[in-house]
């Protein structure tokens, strides 16, 4: 098989079994870029050189007899360009940051270096992480490999889309209200949502603060797991940070992936589901859920009252945060700069006007308003007692099962312009992932199929308590055993090849 | 702009009631900034103490430090305040250029100490009570972050108005901040001016105790606002206040009062309102101009600080901390007073010249209260004011004098070579016994060495020796003061002086 198809544990195997050097799998992956990308825009930047450079410190490592740094040691991970990256531009999508060079490294950086994976680049993003179909990016959007008409799902496009054309086996992207989950079910990939704390914040440039959240995505939930335990970790940087041990992830991925699920109690969400429910999506769902309790789980179902107000309590408490993490763009120290203002103010208010997109700017507008005096106790004040409640529901359903179950996104992969000039409804599309965040719990998507009216996969998300990382991860791994035995070809192998660009 | 109406001071006070209120900003004296690691010194070259963090750089986030939230506790107790058993920061949101996130990381509504007081000592007593201090009720203190500091460049008034470019330095940036907020100080009549002073002159003396901050009003480590605001006589209906800002010395503090009270009756008693804005303190003139007005009030839409997890001191925690607050200022001044026998005048002039803490250390550190007090108001007060630094400044520690204090009580040293071992000290040579050892400064205490010196000046002056054989013991000190010439000062005079009678009886 090429190097690109495999799997990013299997890479790590060849490699490590010095079968195929890191250096190989580097260049197999940027060749890969190089061929697709023009049609895929996954990437905003790619670093070929610092790229092989890392890989051949692997191959000299590896090849002095040195034990791997890490079992992922020497395969290549596209990068979210939301983290700093001292060697590489940071941009967030937006043209404020254009040409931005930080000069530290995030802690998941910084990371991902001592493990010796190999990053090939960064990202394309919706606009500061802010949209649901990475069509935001002042950079241009990027496009599903499944469907090239079609979005890759949003913020993290760029990380889903560049696993799904075998860009990379393993990518990092952030999850504020759904930015990994969704792109993962929109492209037939895998991504998971940490509890929140779980994974360093630490240079990853905020969206909303209280929300973000960076993790893991590949292509198998095994993958997934492995990288998950390189970034996880208590930071000192990063207060919200959680000390405590990183939950056994991989581990519990090779128990689930035995594939009984007996004892465990699955809990279908009530309130996610149904109307506004592509059928295809739906059907797909319910037959993951029938599958899994084949495996021997235990179905039951929950009721989450308070979910429905979660999109509105979700869109003030982001905007808020927005308002002031992104204050900080003003032109006097960094970024664009645009000239010609008489004042410090004006030349700050130049700058913000030609800097930021049009959905930054609503955000931004959104929280001000929401933060105002007189505004603050009926929205912000309003959207916080509403979430202590969806954290409320939450509790009460793992009382009575061990994880919670929902599609992903309500859609399949929807066509390209289809929603960039409907707000609201780009935000619907959040609608299953956004209560996790708002809870800080734990959240994953995995893909259970293709949804019959368009062939376009859909996403099975497994949601745990805070720091349940491995209950949800064995779940996963079992259900994607059981999916992958029952069909020919893994579904993810079926994306169809992408006519090679130049 | 029209000058103002000032009214005498004596008819504001016989027709309003002043009521007082002040906010102190003190900057902690930590080894790093509030939310980040960097240095704090003040006067380092721009932008030389900043990282990702106190620039606010994207992606980067605080950490609180510790030792600055130990030292707000201990100010809040201190201040006898109740400290909050639970607080978050808050983010302060406006775009200034020198803020490098535009919002402050403060607290709004959830300050660590507050509802606390502190009794200020007065000059003089009430002239009806008789009242020797008065209570000052403190609402709040809270932590927050300083901004970094713009240098506008051009233009005649360094103002930004006007000028042709900005400079901005973020070393200041971050620098962890104690706002301390008194609640209205009402009833002070003519005395207003002077509890303003005496208020904030008991606040430094009471941060510098507690050993949290440098207390430089002149390099701005505590910074005050003077809210002021005129009550008709009697009427106990507040007016509206003003609030005064770069007041940075305590006499500055005693004549914004004074000129804002004359002023705000000039207005009151044309018939106009007193403008609630901010106005700011004139060093120059001791008078106060409007600062710009603002059309709206500003909404610094206030919130809690995502990126930090709340503060929650244990009671443990709080009261491991009352266990560390030093005597009050003003009772281990009327200890010390009592101790040392001091006149009231004797203890005011070590007050005013900054010696009675450095004169007290070197009691503590074993000299006698005598010794320490002439070295510091004689000796080194002469050699600060040739240097033109505060006696504290000198490059001379408490223990040091106290160590120089013990070699003279020990005969090691006389008065003489001593001053000549503080010299050294100051001059960076070392610490006192090391001086002694490099500059060759011990006494010559072998009395053989000393006998032939004795015997030498006698036989050098045979007439004086003939009178001190015939029992005019007074002519000894022509014979010491040759033997102190010929060995350089380095004899003990008492001891010599012993030796030239032993030698003529």
């Amino acid at each position: 098989m090429e190097l690109t198809r495999l799997s990013a544990a299997a890479l790590a195997e060849k490699i490590h079994s010095r079968e195929v050097s890191a250096v190989e799998a580097a260049q197999a992956h940027l060749d890969r870029i190089a061929a697709v990308d023009g049609t895929v825009h996954a990437f905003l930047h790619v670093a070929g050189e610092a790229a092989l450079e890392s890989a051949s410190l692997v191959d000299a490592a590896l090849d002095a007899g040195t034990p791997p740094a890490s079992p992922l040691a020497g395969v290549p991970l596209a990068l979210k360009d939301v983290f700093t990256t001292s060697d590489m531009p940071t941009t967030c999508g937006s043209k404020i940051l254009e040409g931005w060079r930080p000069p530290y490294d995030a802690t998941v950086t910084a990371r991902l270096r001592a493990a010796g994976i190999t990053i090939l680049g960064k990202t394309n993003m919706d606009e500061f992480a802010m949209g649901s179909s990475t069509e935001y990016s002042a950079y241009g959007p990027t496009r599903n490999p499944w469907d090239t008409t079609r979005i890759p799902g949003g913020s993290g496009g760029g990380s889903a889309a560049a696993l799904a054309a075998f860009e990379a086996p393993l990518a990092i992207g952030t999850d504020t209200g759904g930015s990994i989950r969704q792109p993962a079910a929109m492209t037939g990939t895998v991504g998971v949502k940490p509890t929140y704390g779980g994974v360093s914040r630490y240079g990853l440039v905020a969206c909303a603060s209280s929300l973000d959240q960076g993790g893991p995505c590949a292509r198998t939930v095994l993958d997934a797991a492995l990288l998950h335990e390189i970034i996880g970790g208590y930071d000192p940087l990063d207060s919200t940070s959680i000390d405590a041990p990183v939950p056994s992830v991989v581990e519990a991925v090779r128990a689930g992936a035995s594939g009984d699920l007996s004892g465990v109690r699955v809990g279908v969400v009530r309130e996610l589901g149904g109307e506004g429910y592509q059928p295809g999506v739906e059907r797909a769902y319910r037959a993951a859920v029938e599958r899994l309790e084949k495996l021997g789980a235990e179905v039951v179902e929950v009721s989450c009252p308070h979910f429905e107000y979660g999109l509105a309590a979700y869109y003030l408490i982001l905007p808020s945060e927005v308002s002031s993490n992104l204050a900080r763009f003003d032109a006097m120290r960094y970024g664009l700069r645009v000239e010609g203002g008489a004042s410090a103010e004006e030349v700050m208010a130049l700058t913000r006007e030609a800097g930021f997109g049009p959905e930054v700017k609503r955000r931004i507008i959104l929280g001000t308003y929401a933060l105002s005096s007189g505004y603050y106790d009926a929205y912000y004040g309003q959207a916080q007692k509403v979430r202590t409640l969806i954290a409320r529901d939450f509790a009460a359903a793992f009382e009575q099962a061990d994880v919670l179950v929902s599609p992903t996104a309500p859609t399949t992969a929807f066509p390209m312009g289809d929603k960039v000039d409907d707000p609201l409804a780009m935000y619907l599309n959040d609608l299953a992932t956004i209560p996790t965040n708002l809870a800080g719990i734990a959240a994953m998507s995995v893909p259970c199929g293709l949804a019959e009216e368009d062939g376009l996969p859909a996403g099975l998300q497994i949601m745990a308590p805070a720091l349940g990382e491995a209950q949800m991860y064995r779940v996963g791994a079992a259900y994607e055993a059981a999916r992958d035995a029952d069909d020919d070809t893994p579904l993810i192998q079926r994306v169809p090849s992408l006519e090679v660009s130049r | 702009m029209t000058a103002p109406t000032l009214v005498d001071f004596a008819e504001v006070v016989e027709r309003f009631d002043p009521v007082l209120g002040l906010e102190v900003h003190v900057e902690l004296s930590t080894n790093s900034k509030m939310f980040c690691g960097c240095p704090t010194e003040f006067g380092a070259e721009p932008n030389t103490q900043v990282c990702p963090i106190c620039l606010g750089l994207p992606g980067s986030l605080p950490v609180v430090n510790r030792v600055a939230v130990e030292s707000a506790m201990r100010i809040g107790l201190a201040l006898n305040c109740t400290i909050a058993p639970w607080g978050r920061f808050a983010r302060k949101n406006y775009f200034y250029p020198d803020m490098p996130k535009n919002f402050q990381t403060s607290q709004y509504d959830e300050p660590i100490a507050v509802n606390g007081w502190l009794d200020v000592p007065l000059d003089s007593p009430d002239e009806i009570t008789g009242a020797t201090t008065v209570r000052v009720e403190i609402e709040r203190a809270h932590m927050e972050e300083d901004t970094g500091k713009s240098l506008h460049v051009g233009g005649a008034t360094g103002r930004i108005h006007g000028a042709e470019y900005s400079l901005l330095d973020y070393n200041r940036a971050g620098v962890p901040l104690i706002e301390i907020v008194t609640k209205m100080i009402p009833g002070t009549r003519e005395r207003a001016p002077e509890v303003a002073r005496a208020y904030v002159t008991a606040l430094r003396d009471l941060l510098r105790a507690l050993g949290v901050s440098d207390v430089r009003m002149d390099q701005g480590s505590l910074r005050c606002d003077v809210n002021l605001s005129l009550s008709p006589r009697g009427s106990g209906v507040l007016g509206t206040r003003s609030e005064t800002k770069n007041v940075n010395s305590l006499r500055s503090v005693e004549r914004a009062v004074r000129y804002e009270m004359s002023r705000q009756a000039g207005v009151l008693l044309a018939g106009e309102k007193v403008v609630q804005e901010t106005r700011h303190f004139e060093e120059a003139t001791s008078t106060t101009r409007a600062g710009r007005r603002k059309e709206t009030a500003e909404d610094y839409r206030y919130f809690p600080e995502p990126d930090l997890v709340p503060i929650a001191p244990s009671a443990e925690w709080v009261e491991e901390l009352r266990a560390t607050l030093p005597e009050l200022p003003w009772a281990r001044r009327a200890r010390i007073k009592a101790e040392w026998d001091l006149s009231d005048a004797e203890l005011r002039d070590l007050v005013n010249a900054g010696a009675l803490d450095l004169i007290a250390d070197t009691v503590a550190a074993g000299a006698s209260p005598a010794e320490a007090r002439s070295w510091w108001v004689s000796y080194l007060t002469q050699e600060a004011n040739v240097r033109g630094v505060e006696l504290v400044g000198l490059p001379i520690t408490p223990e040091q004098v106290a160590r120089v204090a013990a070699l003279v009580a020990s005969g090691q040293l006389t008065n003489k070579l001593a001053r000549q071992v503080v010299d050294g000290v100051l001059a960076g040579e070392g610490a006192p016994d090391e001086v002694v050892e490099r500059r060759g400064l011990k006494v010559v205490s072998d009395d053989g060495a000393l006998v032939a010196a004795v015997d030498e000046a006698l036989a050098a002056q045979p007439d004086i020796a003939e009178k001190i054989r015939g029992g005019k013991v007074a002519a000894a000190g022509a014979i010491v003061g040759a033997v102190m010439k010929a060995t350089k000062g380095q004899a003990d005079a008492k001891r010599v002086r012993e030796l030239v009678i032993e030698r003529c009886s």
